[in-house]
């Protein structure tokens, strides 16, 4: 990994980093108080709804695979019920996510993790989309807007991470926050309609219900969330980082 | 003779306007204005002539906003048109011929596409609000906005 990748990008950094880093040591101290290895700091995500989302956030993932349990699927069954998706896996079914397993043959060592879309700060999806409904909101988030989408499928084409689905058969039933329809390609959004009101996606919930803690959701471009904080101390994958995408999602023990 | 004759004529176009007026009483029947359900609360978000000339035009403005954006104000949404007009017998806003969207949209013969997407039901309220985060964000702990 780059140090690039490493540390937030310093343009989008906000002002305040002296008020900040003040508030930092403050909640530091408050927090190794209370209880050690608890979180105790952050910074309040919430916005109103009037509010568009900001281009100072980048919104992103780093998945412990050390602690994704090999035949545990809540992430996927989590991320079907929030989304409305069948949970079939056959070519022609949407999965949004999914467990892969890995095995080498050298020393036998199987690794467990969920792969999805991986929100990439370059998005091949959007580059070659023909009408811009793949499109990558202020914040991170990569979507399809299916108002706009024609369901040519080359996006999922173009996806090195077979991320993205094409909905083949009329729905009924959907999920009022989650609208899905035929003719139209679709993948993970990092749940944004509970992003947007400050909750993390349905996957990390389910994973850290269950204990496994394999997830960890944040602000990539905030040094004091969790999940920068880890990255910044911790080794860290991309997922063919190869193709220079700046993923969004990040692996440890790959 | 003549005036027998000139007596059947006016007979006969005395029926053939009283004809006229029952046809066109007929065709003024057929074509009653759709009989809508009142949506819940006092009134809609903006006044009832002007929502159903232009209700399109402020769903689609929202729709770009809150697709493109992330803003989800509830005043022009979508779903929150679905929760005040849903049907009372039907639950629904397009599940059958008298609900709100279809009853119109058929008396206009035009046709929409909203609902090969959206759901046509309010949403359904699984838990109470209080308890919709049983886990904490991790990114919020310890923080009081």
């Amino acid at each position: 990994m780059t140090d690039r990748q490493n540390q937030p990008d310093q343009s989008a950094q906000p002002e305040d980093q002296g008020r900040r880093s003040f508030l930092t040591a403050g909640a530091l101290a408050a927090g190794t108080a209370v209880a050690p290895g608890v979180m105790l700091y952050g910074i309040a995500y919430g916005r109103p709804p009037e509010e568009p989302a900001s281009a100072k956030i980048r919104w992103g993932m780093l998945i412990d695979t050390t602690k994704c349990a090999t035949g545990c699927t809540d992430c996927v069954s989590a991320c079907n019920t929030e989304n409305g998706l069948s949970g079939k896996t056959g070519p022609q079914d949407s999965q949004w996510i999914r467990k892969v397993d890995l095995k080498d043959l050298r020393d036998g060592r199987v690794t467990s993790l969920p792969m999805m879309c991986q929100h990439c700060e370059n998005p091949p999806c959007v580059d070659v989309c023909p009408t811009g409904a793949s499109f990558k909101r202020a914040d991170g988030i990569v979507l399809v807007d299916r108002h706009i989408c024609i369901g040519c499928r080359y996006c999922m084409m173009a996806c090195p991470y077979k991320a993205r689905s094409l909905v083949h058969e009329h729905l009924t039933d959907q999920n009022p926050e989650v609208p899905r329809g035929i003719g139209c390609v679709e993948s993970c959004t990092f749940c944004v309609q509970r992003v947007d009101r400050d909750e993390t996606p349905a996957c990390v919930e389910a994973c850290n219900a269950a204990g496994h803690q394999a997830m960890l959701f944040g602000d990539l471009n905030d040094p004091l969330s969790a999940v920068a904080r880890a990255l910044k101390t911790q080794a860290s994958e991309e997922v063919r980082a190869d193709l220079n995408l700046n993923t969004g999602v990040r692996y440890q023990g790959i | 003779m003549a005036s027998v004759r000139s007596n059947l004529r006016r007979i006969a176009l005395l029926g053939g306007l009283a004809g006229l007026i029952m046809v066109s009483a007929a065709v003024k029947a057929g074509v009653d204005l759709p009989k809508l359900e009142h949506g819940k609360g006092e009134h809609c978000v903006e006044d009832t002539q002007y929502m159903r000339r232009h209700h399109m035009e402020l769903l689609f403005h929202h729709r770009n906003e809150t697709m493109h954006q992330g803003i989800r104000t509830t005043k022009y949404s979508l779903t929150q048109c679905v929760e005040c007009h849903a049907s009372s017998k039907t639950g629904s806003v397009a599940a059958s011929k008298e609900d709100f969207c279809v009853a119109c949209h058929d008396y206009a013969g035009v046709k929409l596409d909203c609902w090969d997407c959206h759901a046509t039901k309010p949403m359904q309220r699984k838990t109470a609000p209080t308890a919709a985060r049983p886990t904490p964000s991790p990114m919020l702990a310890g923080v009081s906005k």
